[in-house]
């Protein structure tokens, strides 16, 4: 690298965290590349409707609408000055020796890095349910896109399951849409809920925020259910089958379900640049390593859900941390990081409520019967993994199973296959390892291979 | 044409109408409608699993999970959940005969 040339900086996802991050580096003078998925900047939570819809952020992002625009607005104003270089619907599908093969539109190019900043963000924790290969059954996250921005409700009649700030969130944007909800069920209890409450007090405007939005639910929402089977018929989704908190069998029609429980963090380019990864007993899931500015060595930095799971406004936040970390790094003089770090630190503590009061559902997982399907890419059935699962490492089962190997690449079934192992071979999750992440992250023609020759 | 699909529009109604081909047959959408939604307005599902007798109408309609491929008349596969429909666009629930 000569001295005379600014360093090379790209950023990976234009959600909260990505735009701070860019938003810190142009202040300082650098001119990043920002590659991200979507066709308007703004990530999943903040996602844009295509030009041409008229509903305003208030309508769109209610309470958080301020915080959604002035996002929106300052990446909009950078990229119209050209003071960032914006590569949307664009997939990074492989990284090697510091070049990014981006898959866009017009095929892949590489783009070479000096400094890379990861905001790839998070999707919804999924756990299988029997019947959830089924068509109309769906992410939460799903249901939210769907409403958001294209303004569609994704069935005639909807059922939620799961638990987490997102199932009362998306239950009552819906609600308030005028899509017709037919329940919202929530596998934790309430002794459960209970318990992540003095956490939660350390933002007690959220925590009150969310009580409201589960009012607004009425008699729609019910805690501490048992969810026994997504019953289904040729075309898709018929009812949902499931056990109230006082064991009485429910059926509840309905032609759609949105399930998650909470979010898994999108780690797949975190894996592949080489970062450490560390079981999170909390979340229950694998988390790349990085120092608490989103340092995780080599030049490569993280910040946002998809190494911590802290929501929206965490991510602004640690993306300008891990911005700040690349401008030291570089000899930049350094924007002063202990207001953040502080704000950081609150956010955390309410995360970590969230992550007790809505857990996992590891028993559910653990109780499913033979035939339910755990991989919804190829259908490999709970049966399969357990069969398999004597080996007791997560590639192994992988390879014999072939659980984790479909499309998605075992993005929504690798907790639960872990979780089956564990179970089987009397272990705990982390003991069984997690799959390893391989290229292409997104699986891309072959022709978009060969053009790249 | 005006088939009942599985969404329901609730809001953004007002948008120009695109007409595109479903495996052959002339439907309506609207300007702005991902694939995903095109079809799913006058359709109940996208395609059929290859691994089970159940068909699917995607899954997380953010680009991850692949559940949504959609084929072409001409050009590539398509994530229905990610590409817009445009007008004339020539869509397929199953891969042509000639997909190398
Ligand atoms: S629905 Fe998941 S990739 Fe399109």
């Amino acid at each position: 690298m000569s001295e005379t040339l600014p360093p090379r900086i790209v950023i990976v996802g234009a959600g909260p965290a990505g735009i701070r991050a860019a938003a810190t580096l142009v202040e300082a003078g650098l001119h990043p590349v920002v590659i991200d998925e979507g066709q308007r900047a703004g990530g999943q939570i903040y996602r844009r409707p295509p030009a041409g819809f008229i509903r305003t952020p208030q309508q769109l992002y209610g309470s958080e609408a301020a915080k959604a625009d002035a996002l929106h607005s300052l990446f909009d104003r950078l990229a119209a000055e050209g003071r960032l270089t914006h590569c949307a619907a664009s997939s990074v599908i492989a990284v090697h020796e510091g070049r990014l093969h981006v898959l866009g539109e017009g095929g892949v190019q590489v783009i070479i890095y000096d400094r890379l900043i990861l905001a790839t963000g998070a999707s919804d924790r999924v756990a299988p349910v029997p019947g959830w290969q089924s068509a109309g059954v769906y992410s939460l996250g799903a249901a939210q896109i769907a409403l958001k921005a294209q303004g569609v409700a994704l069935g005639r009649r909807i059922v939620l399951i799961g638990s987490g700030p997102l199932l009362t969130l998306v239950g009552a944007q819906l609600v308030k849409a005028g899509a017709d909800v037919a329940a919202v069920l929530d596998t934790s209890p309430w002794h459960q809920q209970m318990r992540g409450l003095l956490q939660l007090a350390s933002r007690p405007f959220v925590a009150l925020r969310g009580l409201a939005l589960r009012a607004r639910l009425g008699g729609r929402y019910h805690a501490g259910v048992t969810l026994e089977r997504i019953e289904a018929d040729g075309k898709g989704v018929t009812a949902m089958r499931w056990r109230d908190a006082g064991g009485r069998e429910r059926l509840t029609p309905c032609d759609t379900i949105g399930m998650g429980w909470h979010l898994r963090a999108e780690t797949h380019l975190a894996d592949l640049v080489g970062c450490a990864f560390t079981y999170d007993e909390e979340w229950r899931q694998w988390l790349p390593k990085s120092d608490e500015v989103g340092r995780a060595g080599n030049g490569v930095y993280l910040a946002g859900d998809g190494v911590r799971l802290l929501g929206a406004d965490g991510a602004e936040i640690a993306g300008r941390l891990a911005a700040a970390a690349c401008l030291a790094d570089l000899g930049h003089p350094e924007p002063s990081a202990s207001a953040d770090l502080r704000k950081l630190a609150r956010v955390g503590r309410f995360a970590r409520g969230l992550a007790c009061a809505f857990p996992w559902p590891a028993a559910m997982v653990r109780a499913l019967p033979d035939d339910a399907v755990v991989c919804r890419c190829e259908n490999v059935t709970a049966g399969a993994v357990r069969e398999n699962a004597g080996f007791g490492e997560a590639n192994r089962v992988k390879s014999l199973s072939r659980v984790g190997m479909g499309r998605c690449q075992g993005r929504y079934c690798q907790l639960a296959a872990v979780e089956l192992v564990a179970a089987q071979a009397g272990c705990t999750p982390d003991a069984v390892g997690r799959f390893r992440g391989q290229a292409p992250v997104r699986p891309a023609p072959i022709g978009a291979f060969l053009r790249e020759g | 044409m005006m088939k009942a699909g599985r969404i329901v529009r609730l809001a953004e109604r007002d948008r120009a109408e695109v007409k595109f081909f479903l495996d052959g047959e002339i439907r309506s959408a609207l300007a702005g409608d991902t694939v995903l939604t095109a079809m799913l307005a006058s359709g109940q599902v996208l395609r059929k699993s290859e691994f089970g007798p159940e068909p699917r109408a995607g899954f997380c309609l953010m680009g991850a999970c692949q559940d949504c491929w959609v084929w072409q008349d001409e050009g590539p596969r398509i994530r229905a959940c990610s590409a817009l429909v445009t007008e004339g666009m020539r869509l397929r629930t199953t891969v042509r005969e000639s997909w190398p």
